[in-house]
């Protein structure tokens, strides 16, 4: 194979002119070459001789005239057993490779292996000679921690092979040959535990896409009862900063009932990944017993680190997710934050001088957008299993200002809108998701009419409040004052929920029907009170036994006890007609 | 053996364009001309043409003026000597002392892998109740101050640096006024703490240029006296200078801005700065202060936007006092469960109730009736401004928590404050306190005739007065404008829960 080598024409931030000789590739991967480091760059435009890069590291040093050499290949991941429990960065560098190799800093110009070669895997084969596949099909399996990871024909291949070797059952390396496949024309291809694919390319090795309807129990009461998630759906959460965007995905993270977690800490703050990756190694996984990094897969590229390679870490992170979604498998994609790859977009696309759109975004904002979340779903695979893809993805718009681009297109194509707001994070009501600004398309735990019901009491009680702020309270009856109550109520009790409570934050989707249900009867139950002080009080009084009902196991006898408190409290001021 | 060129093409802003063959990327140059000397840096190559940034500014600059390009990109000197001595933004020295030459290192170096992080542990105890008890300020935090122009923030930044038990302290002064720069080094001088101090200042009279290094050149040495096992407070005052030096540059550079005139990169520039606070795994830390001017007092305005979304929290200074709402310390759920097993509950109940309090401001304001429990919440906001948001006081956290719970007791009854049961058995006073109840009466909370008030407004009119100099109408105006909020603060409360009413949730919705 010829070499295609090229040379750097001009500069500016990190982006290379390069001029060329021999055939590119628009999205080519290629390496400027940096005295002796090697910087991987991506091609993003072509015009006439010169191409335009994108280097995924810092420029300084670089002179014109030096060379780079094309690869001919899309930027691309290694897809294998050895993905789960990793720590990437946006173009799949394990980290802690990294860190044993350079020490505290990420040098420029290096780069790990996603996978590992020399770790040997328990391989069974799951085909046998003369069977009939298609990329997509399983060839043989291994165990990797808590699943089953299917090694399968590699997605690229198209077409229909017969088997015509196949392993027998043994411990093999990811890079040693586990197969041979033919095509129709007899021409053989071996084929081992590894495939790359590129990342900016959808998955679609499967028979149909379904419609994803079966709920995505977070645990958190709020979504799961009022703005529920669907597995295989797409969500967001935008929210101005300090508004527990990212508490809300990391215990979304934690206690979601899912296969498989992915997270993609992209432009965000470097602490935030590290509370992940030092913690979930030592916390349980309730369904599994085994720890929550087990099932965890994190792609970080933090703020600091260069602009170009947090553009490919979501993209990376969506690829890894459809390759399990391949297997059979549930997984959730925790995109934090989308704003910030839109960002990169940005400063991509100012460089290369583009006619800017709104706030100076890219004109192919929103279609990059739409295509991102398009890739979740649900599938029925071709040997009749399902897997699904979910996207939740976190946005940071400017100022808290939901009219920014980014937020506008992602509401566009999602599923479910968490709108968290300033007003509720200030007031600490946590989850800060606005009762009445958000909205969900997907069915939830609870029953349909009762949470319309919830939510037409939620709006009426702020009705009630914006006008006392008009005609304080003396103006207003002792009846819509109850009604005030009961919605704050209901608020303080039920949509709020403390994080680091090991008992509130995370209440299963039983506790939530159960409570929920108790909930409701409590709003319906009409109260009379002489005074408006009487009433506040009551409710004070409702609020901190129903907290402590909250913090209360439920196979506890304490749940049965303060439910019976709470029962004649009610009873104790029900008014009887 | 440097080659010298001689024919400058393009003068613009403070970016000269030349052509030069084989100049790297980042290259620092030396153009000498009629005006003096300057270190200037390759910000954009295209074929020969070299453009280059001046960090002293291109007025002077003749087209015949001398470049020399030096083979290597920005760099500042690291060692002990440098505790104790001030700089400019480009490393030479504002005190008298010798330049310093010995072991350069590079600015602007590589991020730290996220690997060898690890979660903050330690907090940094700063005997300000409001940042102690409700927003903890953690070692490797990075959070900056919002502020307006006219507020004590660098008093604050000062007092914060003073009593804060780190190693090293790392000054860098952005558009200082002078006198401000005068008064961190006197201060720091006065307590004794300038031998563990560097400063690097570049003050509103520099070119601006050198303000965008100060950064860069504070946060490197931060990491080397951090990979050296010290534990390092960068002071950075104040960012919102050097976003406004980014926007000259990046429009100099014809490049499309996006937000207000702000650069698109404005995120992943502050980013790669703040960012450099850290915990080091097997070395010490570097923890990250800075100031933010807010222009206009907008909390949305780009800079304090994007350094928002960046910061592990921010503590707001309004009136001369650090808001409970609004600030925020990200970090302080990993220390405040191991200070006190009622940290937390604490923090929460008397925020919550505050927030009651404010609204009830409101309400009073409006002239509604006052109920029974408006009148509780009027007596709380009081105690609660005195005797734990003014500025001047200062007691360890313990203390504080202590005068919480005195408070909530001297106010209200336990389920009113919606604290768990079994915090309230083991915490609750069962005594009320007598003195404050006393002391109530005759000295309302914010007013000016309390020492410490007073001693805050003398500072506030310090600072008022220097920014008169300037322009004296607008210094004039912040000052009474501040004196005029701070008397109002008890009656009407602040402009924060104003906002917060302006905003209602909407009742439409989905």
């Amino acid at each position: 194979m010829a070499e295609n080598i090229g040379k750097i024409v001009g500069i500016n931030g990190n982006l290379l002119t390069v001029e060329f000789e021999l055939p590119v590739r628009q999205n080519e991967v290629a390496y400027a070459i940096l005295d002796n480091l090697r910087l991987k760059s991506e091609v993003i435009r072509i015009r006439g001789r010169y191409a335009e890069l994108q280097v995924f590291e810092d420029t300084t040093g670089l002179r014109v005239g030096d060379a780079v050499e094309f690869t001919g290949e899309l930027l691309s991941v290694e897809l294998g057993p050895g993905l789960l429990a990793q720590i990437y960065d946006g173009l799949q560098n394990p980290l802690p490779a990294l860190a044993e190799e350079c020490g505290f800093f990420l040098k420029r110009g290096t780069y790990v292996p996603a996978l590992d070669r020399s770790r040997k895997w328990q391989f069974t084969p799951v085909v046998s000679r003369g069977d009939m596949v298609s990329a997509g099909h399983a060839l043989g399996k291994v165990p990797e921690g808590i699943f089953e990871h299917l090694i399968m024909v590699p997605f690229a291949m198209a077409g229909r092979y017969r088997v015509a070797e196949i392993r027998p059952e043994g411990e093999y390396t990811i890079e040693e040959e586990i197969a041979v496949l033919e095509d129709e024309k007899g021409k053989r291809h071996p084929v081992s535990m590894v495939q790359r694919w590129p990342v900016k390319r959808p998955v679609r090795c499967y028979a149909e896409r379904l419609r994803p309807t079966e709920p995505l129990v977070t645990k958190i009461r709020i979504i799961d009862t009022f703005f529920p998630v669907a597995r295989g759906g797409t969500y967001c959460i935008p929210g101005p900063f300090g508004s527990g965007k990212t508490v809300l995905q990391h215990l979304t993270s934690r206690h979601a009932d899912i296969d498989i977690v992915i997270v993609a800490a992209c432009g965000e703050r470097a602490g935030e990944v590290v509370e992940l990756l030092r913690e979930f190694p030592e916390l349980t996984d309730p369904r599994t017993g085994k720890t929550l990094m087990d099932r965890t897969i994190i792609v970080c590229n933090t703020s600091s680190m260069p602009v170009a390679a947090r553009e490919a870490s979501v993209y990376t992170a969506v690829t890894v997710a459809e390759y399990y979604r391949q297997m059979g498998l549930d997984v959730l994609l925790l995109a934090d934050s989308t704003s910030r790859w839109a960002q990169a977009l940005r400063e991509v696309s100012g460089r290369l001088e583009e006619i800017p759109g709104e706030e100076a975004f890219p004109a192919y904002l929103e279609s990059v957008i739409a295509a991102f979340y398009e890739r979740a779903g649900v599938v029925r695979l071709y040997d009749g299993r399902t897997g699904s893809v979910t996207i939740g993805g976190a946005v940071s718009p400017a100022g808290g200002n939901f009219d920014e681009p980014v937020t506008q297109s992602t509401l566009k194509v999602v599923g479910a809108f968490h709108g968290l707001s300033r007003e509720r994070a200030e007031a600490r009501r946590y989850p800060a998701i606005h009762p009445l600004e958000s909205w969900s398309k997907y069915a939830g735990v609870a029953d349909a009419e009762q949470v319309e019901y919830a939510r037409r009491f939620l709006r009426r009680g702020n009705e009630i409040y914006q006008m006392m702020k008009v005609v304080g309270e003396e103006g207003t009856s002792v009846e819509d004052f109850v009604t005030y109550l009961k919605a704050e109520y209901l608020d303080a009790v039920y949509l709020q929920q403390d994080a680091y409570d090991e008992v509130d934050g995370a209440t299963p989707a039983e506790r939530q029907k159960y409570v929920f249900e108790r909930m409701i009867r409590i709003l319906k139950t009409p109260m009379s009170f002489k005074t408006r002080d009487e009433a506040r009080r009551f409710f004070q009084d409702l609020v901190q036994l129903t907290r402590d009902w909250n913090r209360t196991p439920m196979d506890a006898d304490e749940f049965k006890q303060i439910e019976e408190k709470i029962e004649k409290a009610v009873a104790g001021v029900t008014r009887y007609v | 053996m440097y080659k010298v060129y001689h024919r400058i093409d393009q003068i613009a802003g403070n970016v000269i364009t030349l052509n030069a063959p084989g100049v790297s990327y980042r290259e620092l140059a030396e153009v000498t001309s009629p005006e003096g000397t300057s270190l200037a840096q390759v910000i954009r190559l295209e074929g020969r043409r070299v453009s280059l940034q001046v960090f002293a500014g291109s007025r002077g600059v003749s087209t015949d003026a001398k470049v020399r390009f030096l083979g290597h990109p920005m760099r500042t000197s690291f060692s002990e000597a440098l505790l104790g001595r001030i700089f400019d933004g480009s490393g030479r020295p504002r005190d008298n002392g010798p330049t310093l030459e010995e072991n350069m290192i590079d600015i602007g170096g590589p991020s730290v892998n996220p690997a060898k992080r690890i979660i903050p542990r330690n907090m940094i105890r700063t005997g300000i109740p409001m940042i102690d008890v409700f927003n903890t300020l953690v070692e490797s935090q990075k959070i900056p101050v919002f502020s307006v122009a006219g507020e004590p923030y660098n008093q604050l930044l000062a007092r914060i640096a003073l009593q804060a038990e780190v190693d090293v302290i790392i000054l860098g002064g952005m558009g200082l006024k002078y006198d401000d720069y005068l008064f961190f080094r006197d201060t720091l001088e006065e307590a004794g703490a300038l031998s563990r101090t560097v400063m690097f200042i570049h003050t509103a009279a520099d070119p601006t240029v050198e303000c965008l290094l100060v950064p860069d050149v504070s946060l490197a040495v931060a990491e080397q006296f951090a990979l050296n096992d010290k534990r390092v407070l960068v002071l950075l005052t104040d960012m919102t200078n050097f976003c406004d030096s980014l926007k000259e540059i990046e429009i100099t550079m014809e490049q499309i801005p996006s937000n207000r005139g702000y650069p698109g990169d404005l995120y992943s520039q502050l980013a790669a700065r703040y960012e450099k606070a850290v915990d080091f795994d097997t070395a010490g830390s570097i923890t990250i202060l800075s100031v933010t001017t807010m222009p206009g007092d907008d909390v949305t305005h780009p800079i304090p936007d994007n350094t928002g979304y960046i910061t592990e929290g921010q503590f707001y200074l309004r009136n001369g006092r650090i808001e409970p709402f609004g600030s925020l310390s990200r970090l302080k759920q990993l220390v405040n469960k191991r200070t006190r097993e009622d940290h937390r509950t604490i923090m929460n109940t008397m925020i919550q109730l505050y927030a009651g309090y404010r609204e009830t401001l409101e309400k009073q304001a409006m002239g509604f009736r006052m109920g029974a429990w408006d009148r509780k919440l009027l007596k709380y906001g009081e105690l609660f401004e005195r005797e734990l948001m003014d500025l001047s006081v200062n007691i360890p956290l313990e203390q504080a928590l202590d005068t919480c719970w005195k408070i909530l007791a001297e106010c209200f009854e336990p389920p009113e404050t919606g604290v768990p049961t079994a915090l309230v058995e083991k915490f609750w006073p069962k005594t009320r306190i007598e003195e404050s109840a006393s002391g109530e009466a005759d000295r309302p909370a914010g007013d000016a005739q309390s020492p410490a008030a007073e001693e805050k407004a003398e500072a506030g009119k310090a600072v008022a007065a220097e920014a008169s100099d300037k322009e004296t109408t607008t210094g004039r105006e912040r000052e009474a404008e501040r004196s005029r909020a701070e008397d109002e603060a008890a009656q009407t409360g602040s402009e924060s829960s104003q906002e917060k009413k302006d905003t209602p949730p909407e009742s439409g919705g989905h």
